[in-house]
């Protein structure tokens, strides 16, 4: 019978976490807040009343949606090095790090979502919010930033908790441009020691526990705010 | 931008001998269709039985489909597939593994059925919230005219609920088509896998990027409008979802 080796684990812990985990965490928060700033914009894009604006937000957000993460995560591992080079007119496409290139595009991916997400939030603010902002002559921009996003959020924030942590499930697709995120670490060790079951069993925990952790505590959040409204 | 174009590749044979370049993406978007397809019934199935596990009046089952759908949804997919290709085998008995590692489609079978067991979490929180949609006196009604439960879900309860989350069931069926694309991990060749080997083999990057992202749209807009079709066509007249 198959004899299960903890030591493995043990001994490359220290690797898993300082390398992986730290890797897939900073990917994970950085890629949330970007993808939220700019789904942010994009969500008032589409409820802007300049057409040109939505129809551009729209096209982009049902573009992304409707593609593979794992295509999208190729598309701009190949496209960043030349859009790069377009942006600072190099005479070659310029080298982007994997750390990078899997945060570009995580962000701009995520945009798509969060933007839905926010979209859905916005709407979800009072009209009279609106009007109210206005009447206090606010413009568009504060009325905006000060009276509607800010609830939009708040009304949101479980929703976009629970889709950070579908991100950082995604993350670990990064796995297809061989970059070392935290399941990439446990591969690595896993295939140069012969040690495949530990690894991607511990790997699963490790994933399992804090998602679970995580969505357990964002339904806690989600109970006490729906008792505030 | 210091890239050659050259649309005309779809129309050169690729180095497999499978013909053209353009066949050879059509060969992987068989094979994705394929594996989204079984696991689209796999996902359809498990979702509604755990999904009306989770409804009922029995502590015992609810927490039973409770912990499938929190196992399902909290490992990453990628890791999922991993666990039944590579670790699965090694865990069973001699016999059984020996058996799973010689199946031929060995990756078809496992991305497949592991992405279909993925979905199925998703669709029974579908499931699950349709029913409970529901007002409460539907299920009585069904009691005190005298039907056993199996025959209030069956001829009263889920009827209704289907219909009630087949928008958001037509976007989980398009996740699922987006989803076999991981299976590349495991190595099945479908569209994306092809569209990456098509790339290695021609250096024509983003031609067969572009064939592949028009493939997918075009995929998803068929699905959207079948879904669409079926809506109208199921939809009860003077309900949520009748017009």
């Amino acid at each position: 019978m198959f004899q299960f080796d903890f030591d493995i684990i043990l001994k490359t812990l220290p690797y898993l976490l300082k390398e992986g985990m730290a890797f897939t965490l900073t990917l994970t928060a950085l890629a949330a807040f970007g993808g939220l700033v700019l789904g942010t914009l994009l969500a008032l894009m589409r409820l802007s009343t300049l057409p040109g604006l939505a129809l551009a937000a729209t096209g982009y957000v049902n573009l992304m949606r409707s593609l593979p993460l794992v295509l999208v995560i190729f598309w701009f591992y190949f496209l960043v090095p030349y859009i790069g080079q377009a942006i600072l007119r190099t005479e070659r496409p310029v080298e982007v790090g994997a750390f990078a290139s899997a945060l570009i595009t995580f962000t701009l991916f995520e945009a798509a979502y969060f933007s839905e997400i926010m979209r859905a939030g916005i709407q979800s603010v009072p009209k009279g919010q609106l009007s109210a902002g206005y009447a206090l002559g606010l413009n568009y921009r504060q009325v905006m930033s000060y009276v509607v996003v800010p609830q939009a959020l708040r009304n949101m924030l479980p929703v976009i908790l629970t889709q950070t942590i579908v991100l950082f499930q995604d993350t670990s697709l990064v796995y297809v441009i061989s970059i070392t995120d935290f399941l990439g670490a446990a591969s690595k060790v896993a295939q140069r020691d012969g040690r495949l079951i530990e690894m991607y069993l511990f790997a699963a925990l490790v994933y399992f526990l804090i998602s679970f952790l995580a969505s357990l505590l964002v339904r806690r959040l989600q109970a006490r705010t729906a008792i505030i409204r | 931008m210091s890239y050659n174009w050259n649309w005309g590749i779809f129309w050169e044979l690729n180095p497999e001998g499978t013909g053209t370049y353009l066949d050879m993406l059509l060969m992987g978007l068989r094979w994705t269709l394929a594996a989204a397809a079984l696991a689209a019934v796999i996902a359809l199935v498990f979702g509604s039985i755990i999904g009306v596990i989770r409804t009922l009046q029995h502590r015992g089952l609810v927490l039973a489909g409770d912990a499938w759908v929190e196992f399902f949804r909290n490992i990453p997919l990628l890791v999922q597939l991993f666990l039944w290709y590579f670790v699965l085998p090694e865990l069973l008995p001699k016999a059984a593994g020996m058996w799973l590692k010689t199946l031929p489609n060995a990756s078809f079978w496992t991305g497949a059925i592991g992405v279909g067991l993925f979905m199925s979490s998703r669709v029974a929180e579908q499931v699950k919230a349709g029913i409970r949609s529901l007002p409460r006196g539907q299920s009585m009604a069904g009691t005190a005219l005298g039907l056993t439960t199996a025959q209030t879900y069956r001829y009263v309860l889920l009827p209704m609920a289907f219909r009630i989350i087949l928008p958001p069931l037509t976007s989980e069926l398009l996740n699922t088509v987006k989803n076999t694309s991981v299976a590349l991990t495991i190595g099945l060749m479908e569209l994306t896998a092809r569209t990456r080997a098509m790339q290695e083999y021609s250096f024509q990057v983003f031609e067969a990027f572009t064939a592949a992202t028009l493939i997918y749209l075009a995929l998803n807009a068929t699905l959207t409008f079948l879904m669409r079709r079926l809506e109208r066509a199921v939809s009860v007249p003077g309900y949520v979802t009748g017009k």
